[in-house]
């Protein structure tokens, strides 16, 4: 494909791999993921960042896919879900926590839902506070998981078969 | 979707000379309103200048103790920062309470403050809003308007601005920074967001092609008493019903300091001025906070469906009024 006022050339590293590809500026990241570079893990929920189905990391955080342009993501790291596992192929520890505790159970949302938590063990590890962290602790602190904790970080994700009790358990698990 | 050109700034300067070559471009920041918005039809730029790696990714002390944020700070970043955390607790937490850890991460400073109203109308193309298409009416009005403003409206317009984090940046009486082809100027952040009066397309006083640059907030001795309260149809995850920023220092059982701003009833964050008058230098006591409080809201016209949000926003204003009270030093 020709690039043109209306379509650029970018490079990105998706789980490791760098793929260089010619996007229409219109094509979020999620549509690359999807329908361009064949990596259907991360879904097409709502399509307007309010079901966080589409969770993918770039550059370690936590993000809607389908709210990013490709485009402004030259040369940014991506991990989806299907780029989790270790390198002997291991599932990662929440990968293995969701099979443990069947927290789901149509699955559609579970790769977000995975690529989230793993963005919001990360995110409180490293001191970030939430809506529920007593503002009084310390900022230096890695915040404990709570399970109040636990549902408010992971309330970006949304669950049509109401599997949470279960996925609050699989990220407590992995949290301890 | 209509295709664009996309256009990467290197610099303030290459940001707002792109901006004006190019009619009918936008900024791009996190893009989480932006291509929302593009994606139902209600934006469509021929160009987007993206400004989200400007070097404005900084929160960062100034000599005189004032705190400078870049505008390309993330909100989870902002609200994560010990400066932050330890002397504008009020602005942390209402960045905490907007959207997700997701949107968080994304979102920056600038883009906050110039998000669009939720107003359902607003989004359909297919439903008359004098904010999105000026004279075609507005669906709300008599429409579906619960979520909608009870202070401060117009027969134009009805709409709430949804931003949490401006609605704490009131309340610290913060300056936003704006850079034009004509220069540079501030604005204060209480007065940044409009009524919207005869003009509800004009949601800011930002001129055509300014870029927020940065955000100033004044000097604040560790530990000033602030905090933010919202209400929402849900737990998390949902836009405010009707939210409080409260700043409080009591000293000798009198009110020495005091700032509040109402969120989700207002086209912009609504500063309780009558309130803070009546409150300073009194006694911090649930009377007088609640005179005060009355007689600010003595101003609001609710619709046939929101009602519900003045005593909501009198009791989320009284609460954190009191918590705050309760913390100061006692003398
Ligand atoms: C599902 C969902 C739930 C949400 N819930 C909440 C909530 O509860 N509370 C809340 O406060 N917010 C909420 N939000 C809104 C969110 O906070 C905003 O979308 C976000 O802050 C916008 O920032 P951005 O950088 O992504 O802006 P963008 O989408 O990039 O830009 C928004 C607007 O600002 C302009 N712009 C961007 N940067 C600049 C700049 N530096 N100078 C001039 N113009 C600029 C753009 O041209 C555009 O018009 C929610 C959003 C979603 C999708
Ligand atoms: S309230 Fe404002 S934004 Fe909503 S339909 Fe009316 S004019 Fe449009």
């Amino acid at each position: 494909m020709a690039t043109d006022a209306f379509r650029s050339d970018v490079r990105l590293t998706v789980n490791g791999t760098v793929h260089e590809v010619t996007v229409d500026h219109r094509s979020t990241l999620l549509d690359v993921l999807r329908e361009q570079l064949g990596l259907t893990g991360a879904k097409k929920g709502c399509d307007h960042g309010q079901c966080g189905a589409c969770t993918v990391l770039v550059e370690g955080r936590r993000v809607n896919s389908c709210l990013l342009l490709a485009v402004a993501h030259e040369a940014d790291e991506i991990t989806t879900v299907e780029g989790l596992h270790g390198p002997d192929g291991d599932l990662h520890p929440l990968q293995r926590a969701f099979l443990d505790r069947d927290a789901f159970q149509c699955g559609y949302c579970t790769p977000g839902q995975i690529c989230s938590a793993v963005g919001a063990l990360a995110e409180a590890a490293a001191g970030s506070p939430s809506y529920v962290t007593d503002p009084g602790t310390d900022p230096a602190a890695p915040v404990g998981l709570s399970r109040d904790e636990i549902r408010e970080r992971m309330s970006g994700n949304l669950c049509r078969c109401g599997a949470y009790p279960h996925i609050v358990e699989a990220v407590e698990d992995v949290a301890r | 979707m209509k295709p664009f050109q996309y256009l990467r700034a290197r610099t303030v300067e290459e940001a707002t000379t792109l901006y004006a070559d190019h009619p009918g471009a936008r900024y791009l920041g996190g893009g989480t309103n932006l291509v929302d918005l593009m994606k139902q039809g209600v934006e469509t730029p021929g160009t987007l200048v993206d400004v989200s790696r400007l070097p404005l990714g900084e929160v960062r002390e100034l000599p005189d103790g004032s705190v400078r944020i870049g505008a390309m700070v993330r909100n989870s970043d902002l609200a994560a920062h010990p400066l932050v955390r330890e002397r504008y607790p009020v602005l942390s937490q209402a960045l905490l309470a907007g959207a997700s850890g997701q949107l968080r991460n994304a979102a920056t400073t600038g883009g906050n403050l110039l998000q669009r109203t939720r107003c359902p109308y607003f989004q359909d193309l297919s439903k008359p809003c004098n904010k999105r298409a000026p004279g075609s009416g507005c669906g709300a009005r008599e429409g579906v308007h619960r979520d909608h403003a009870i202070l401060g409206h117009s027969s134009q317009c009805i709409a709430t601005h949804p931003s949490d984090m401006a609605v704490a940046l009131a309340a610290l009486d913060a300056q936003v920074e704006l850079h034009g082809r004509q220069g540079e100027r501030t604005v204060a952040a209480d007065a940044f967001h409009r009524l919207p009066g005869d003009r509800p397309d004009q949601d800011t006083e930002i001129a055509p092609g300014e870029l927020v640059t940065g955000v100033l907030l004044p000097p604040a001795p560790a530990g000033l008493p602030s905090a933010y309260r919202k209400a929402r149809d849900r737990a998390s995850y949902a836009f405010a019903l009707a939210s409080a920023a409260v700043v409080l220092s009591v000293e000798d059982a009198r009110i020495r300091y005091v700032r509040i701003a109402f969120g989700g009833v207002a086209h912009r964050p609504w500063r309780a001025r009558r309130a803070e008058e009546a409150l300073l230098g009194g006694a911090a006591d649930d009377a007088a906070f609640s005179r005060a409080l009355r007689a600010e809201l003595a101003a609001a016209e609710p619709l046939r469906d929101n009602a519900f949000k003045v005593p909501l926003v009198r009791n989320l204003a009284h609460d954190v009024l009191t918590r705050l009270a309760a913390a100061a030093p006692r003398h």
